[in-house]
């Protein structure tokens, strides 16, 4: 599907010898030109789920980005090792057992956070950006490209995750992080009851896609 | 590259070993802080069900605590409504509920207000549509009327059958009444379908003291709710009848 190859002046990363060009391509390449919600139309089930609020919706982000790197490590650190014939459930229980630190860890010191992504959680395991990138980059690449490769689809997940969630939470409850904006302001603001239950999610996706669409001048092939 | 068998099961044996040992390790490690959160958050249900959600929202944790100790005394009952000399915090309601209903243990949670105890407590279990469900029930004082519910859950669906931890679901139970005219248990049963949500649900119920709105597309949930309160009502009447002829209640 995604197919932009298009040559752009990458923003400037931090100057590290160790992290050239191509590293910066694979951090940057997912926030925008390869999103791998808005482009590759993948994970969109918990981005509808979980951007009701901007808390949660934050710390589903920084799950995602944890497990993809991590599994995206240690995956590629086996990948000479896994036999090819089960390599898929090999994968899974690399992303399962991480799925459940996150899921223990958020139990232990964020309680009230954990109860509100509830299943999604758990269902990081199913989540298909995770297994698309240890499928398409990490069995085939050095552990430290894949660790930034997954570093840099968990905030394109992340970054389309924030972006909903502000737009739903504002305009659907009136407030950013459980602040109250317009009250705050004196503003006397009705939520829009469409933007909190999932369909107000999926319009604003197909916003958030259409706007980047368009700036990108991305047309999808026939 | 094609590897034998015997490499296959070997690399899944001591994957699935570290792994495990990994998992395990965490567990062990986190499984205290765990178990406080969820004593915590059982605090907060038992003030929640008399005071309102807001108002337990309001409070800071070291003020949950202090209000807690304050106004709560846990008792333990057993199914022929006698007091036992159990610790209420020793018993688990899940574990009880495995337990045949004629030797059940009961936790009760009786509330001091001003003038003696004014609300009791009751935990609740049961199964709803894919796992357990479980809440409090705050009586009034006559021991009739529900002063607030708390429910929540472990699988059901999210904006189904989840919403009943909300209190827009919760809600609709204040003010039921859990007896009939002869004084029998019917408990407050949960019906079919939806009459609009919010506001527009409760009022449709107003004079249904032993009805509440169901919640579209959560039938099988709210099933579950029903079975639980019907059963852990009935099971408590035995201590409030005791109360009853007993005049004294302070």
């Amino acid at each position: 599907m995604a197919t932009a190859t298009v040559e752009e002046k990458k923003v400037a990363a931090p100057k590290e010898p160790i992290f050239g060009r191509k590293e910066r391509q694979l951090l940057s390449d997912p926030l925008d030109l390869n999103n791998p919600i808005t482009v590759q139309v993948l994970g969109i089930c918990s981005a509808l789920a979980v951007t009701v609020q901007m808390k949660p919706a934050l710390f589903m982000a920084l799950g995602v980005t944890f497990v993809t790197m991590m599994s995206n490590f240690f995956i590629s650190l086996l990948r000479n090792s896994i036999p090819s014939r089960v390599r898929i459930i090999v994968q899974l229980a690399v992303v399962s057992t991480f799925v459940i630190l996150v899921d223990q860890i958020l139990k232990a010191y964020f309680y009230d956070v954990s109860k509100q992504l509830s299943v999604f959680v758990g269902l990081i395991v199913t989540n298909c950006i995770i297994m698309g990138r240890l499928e398409a980059f990490a069995m085939g690449n050095k552990p430290f490209p894949s660790l930034i490769d997954g570093l840099g689809n968990g905030l394109g997940y992340g970054a389309i995750l924030m972006i909903v969630a502000f737009f739903r939470e504002i305009f659907g409850s009136g407030s950013v992080f459980g602040f109250k904006v317009f009250d705050a302001m004196g503003i006397n603001y009705i939520g829009n009851g469409v933007l909190v239950i999932p369909a107000g999610a999926s319009i604003v996706i197909g916003l958030v896609i259409w706007a980047q669409r368009a700036r990108n001048g991305q047309v999808e092939e026939e | 590259m094609q590897r034998s068998n015997s490499y296959i099961l070997t690399f899944v044996f001591v994957l699935t070993v570290v792994c495990g040992t990994l998992l395990s390790l965490a567990y062990e490690a986190l499984k205290d802080k765990q178990a406080a959160n969820v004593a915590f958050e059982k605090r907060k249900f038992i003030l929640t069900t008399f005071m309102g959600p807001e108002a337990v929202g309001a409070l800071t944790n070291e003020a949950v605590n202090a209000k807690y100790d304050e106004m709560v005394k846990p008792v333990v009952i057993n199914a022929g409504g006698e007091e036992t000399a159990d610790v209420a915090d020793n018993i688990n309601v899940a574990k009880q509920y495995k337990v045949d209903s004629a030797d059940r243990l009961l936790p009760l949670y009786l509330i001091k207000g001003a003038e003696g105890y004014e609300y009791f407590v009751m935990p609740v279990f049961g199964k709803g549509l894919w796992d357990d469900v479980w809440g409090y029930v705050a009586l009034e004082k006559d021991m009739n009327t529900i002063k607030g519910v708390v429910f929540d859950h472990k699988g059901e669906t999210p904006g189904l059958g989840a919403r009943i931890t909300t209190p827009e679901i919760q809600s609709r139970y204040v003010g039921k009444q859990i007896k009939d005219e002869a004084g029998n248990v019917v408990s407050v049963t949960m019906n079919k379908g939806e009459n609009g949500g919010g506001d527009k649900s409760i009022a449709a119920f107003q004079d249904k003291p032993h009805n509440v709105d169901g919640m579209s597309g959560a039938t099988l949930t709210g099933n579950g709710l029903n079975t639980m309160m019907d059963t852990y009502l009935k099971a408590y009447n035995n201590y409030f009848k005791k109360l009853n002829s007993a005049t004294a209640l302070n």
